[in-house]
């Protein structure tokens, strides 16, 4: 069953000089088993959204719906809509505190009221699908490397569950390397779950190469909601908005226009190459 | 919730208040404080509350914020509000079972609330008004003077500003940790003291982890800019006494004397 984000709008410090709309009419749909992508400039409302999604800010106007119910109506259960749409925040390491790295991971599913022998099953098992391997479980947290730490955040999130996965920048400060590793591990979940991912991010290339559909938000709108290559066409507007678009689609128009006979909407590395070879052998 | 707190945040706007210099809002903020202190009777607070009306009207902060302010305090003052009410000896006035108010208890804590809950937004208004990094300038040229018997006042002052600036910094940083273990299902709000204490735990270990990371940040970008504090730094804005000022300190001692003559002559 779907998230649906219906008609929502969030204002920070309503009523007062400060007063800013930091989401504006915004309704969207997330689907089980799909990987979203929300993009957006610094301040375009992609943090205030996800936010919205397991009830942790209330809509100012409008409405959330979790399975078809309203989440802010009085008898729903937001302690358990959390443990469903589970939220991986900006930094996420900065949130560890246990003294090991498997009772952090624990944390989330021991909040559920779970058995103690279900709630270290699902820690052992979050850990091993974020790759973290048995040696680590009883170091500290805060010896990890940065990649390591983050995917440890991750597996604390993952712990409860959850039928949803909402990340918030996951890669931000990571090497090449930490960056490839979580999204490796991203794609692996929802394989083996059917988890619907959330991917709030800022890099066209990552976006690219992992989301299935995307949404593009500009001052607290939502500008695009479409696949990558529908979204990717309208590049030049992107750019108007302080976003771009993957390298790949720029190289792919250029070469277009300089007469090639090739299709300038793919957006993926293989799929631009296996283009231009084309091209040539014709 | 833990927005709450305004203490020591800063309300843009522009005002009188605003744009006086900051040594006469710290004066200001200490004359009243005295003057609460020595004042004995209602008239006295009625005059404070007019005072206090006024500079509020004045500074154009909503009224709102500074009410804010006082849920912070709100347990505080019962606290010390109902125990001046039943422990202080004195004149009988009602008597329930083995319960007892005096005449000399019900003014004092009617005396002890009002003087709360006139500190708290008093002194609001200034840290209202007054950016952090201003009010720690007036502070060290206000009281430049102790640097002859030796107080570093440069140094106090510096370490004012820093825990001042970072009051809105470690509060969205507690917001921030909070939500996010609140995502893991958290729960902060029910169960009795000692759970609600153990609850603290996951917040307060990576705050604290944080608190001291931006502490060791901040000191090395300090130091790789040259910053070796005290004598010979100069202002980029130095401050001076404007008109307003001087108009600003005559209404301060008009409202000292107007409070101390009500003493005496009540008297």
């Amino acid at each position: 069953m779907p998230i649906l984000v219906n008609h929502v709008t969030y204002k920070y410090n309503p009523d007062t000089a400060m007063e800013k709309t930091a989401l504006d009419d915004v309704s969207l749909e997330i689907k089980e088993g799909e990987i979203l992508a929300i993009i957006g400039h610094t301040g375009s409302g992609k943090s205030t959204l996800v936010q919205h999604l397991n009830g942790l800010m209330k809509a100012t106007e409008g409405g959330v719906y979790f399975d078809g119910e309203n989440i802010y109506s009085k008898d729903f259960s937001l302690k358990q809509l959390r443990s469903n749409v589970g939220l991986v925040f900006q930094y996420p390491e900065h949130q560890l505190f246990e003294a090991d790295v498997f009772s952090d991971v624990c944390f989330g599913p021991r909040n559920m009221g779970l058995e103690r022998k279900e709630v270290e099953m699902r820690a052992y098992t979050a850990l091993k699908q974020v790759g973290i391997e048995d040696e680590y479980f009883y170091q500290s947290p805060f010896d990890l490397s940065g990649g390591q730490k983050r995917r440890v955040a991750i597996a604390g999130v993952l712990a409860m569950k959850p039928r949803f996965l909402v990340l918030d920048e996951p890669t931000a400060g990571l090497d090449p390397k930490g960056r490839d590793d979580i999204f490796e591990k991203i794609v692996q979940i929802r394989e083996e779950t059917n988890t619907g991912i959330v991917l709030v991010s800022h890099s066209m290339e990552d976006v690219a190469n992992y989301a299935d559909r995307i949404v593009v938000m500009d001052h607290g709108k939502i500008v695009y909601n479409d696949v990558p290559s529908n979204v990717f066409k309208n590049y030049k507007h992107l750019e108007e908005i302080g976003l771009s678009a993957p390298q790949i689609s720029y190289a792919m128009h250029e070469l277009k226009d300089a007469g090639l006979d090739i299709n300038p909407d793919v957006y993926k590395v293989d799929d631009a190459v296996s283009q231009i070879l084309e091209a040539f052998r014709k | 919730m833990i927005r709450d707190i305004t203490l020591g945040q800063y309300y843009r706007a522009e005002s009188v208040i605003h744009s006086l210099d900051p040594r006469v809002k710290l004066s200001g903020t200490m004359i009243f404080l005295i003057s609460l202190f020595i004042n004995d009777n209602f008239i006295g607070y009625g005059v404070a509350l007019a005072f206090l009306a006024f500079v509020i009207a004045m500074s154009k902060v909503p009224f709102k914020f500074m009410v804010k302010g006082m849920k912070a305090i709100l347990f505080l003052l019962l606290f010390s509000a109902v125990l001046n009410l039943f422990l202080t000896p004195g004149e009988a006035w009602i008597s329930i079972w083995k319960i007892t108010i005096t005449k000399e208890g019900a003014k004092t804590a009617a005396f002890m609330a009002i003087r709360l809950t006139f500190l708290v937004i008093g002194s609001s208004i200034m840290t209202l008004t007054t950016t952090p990094n201003n009010l720690t300038d007036g502070m060290e040229k206000g009281l430049g003077f102790l640097k002859v018997i030796h107080v570093p006042v440069h140094e106090i002052s510096m370490m004012m500003s820093i825990a001042l600036r970072f009051i809105p910094i470690l509060l969205e940083e507690t917001d921030k940790i909070m939500k996010a273990q609140m995502a893991r299902g958290a729960d902060f709000e029910s169960g009795n003291l000692i759970k609600k204490v153990k609850s603290l735990v996951p917040l307060l270990i990576p705050l604290f982890i944080s608190a001291f990371r931006r502490a060791n940040d901040l000191a090395t970008a300090m130091e790789a800019r040259g910053y070796r504090g005290g004598d010979h730094r100069t202002k980029m804005k130095p401050l001076k006494y404007k008109k307003l000022d001087a108009m600003a300190y005559l209404v301060l001692f008009a409202y000292l004397g107007v409070i101390i003559g009500l003493k005496v002559v009540i008297k």
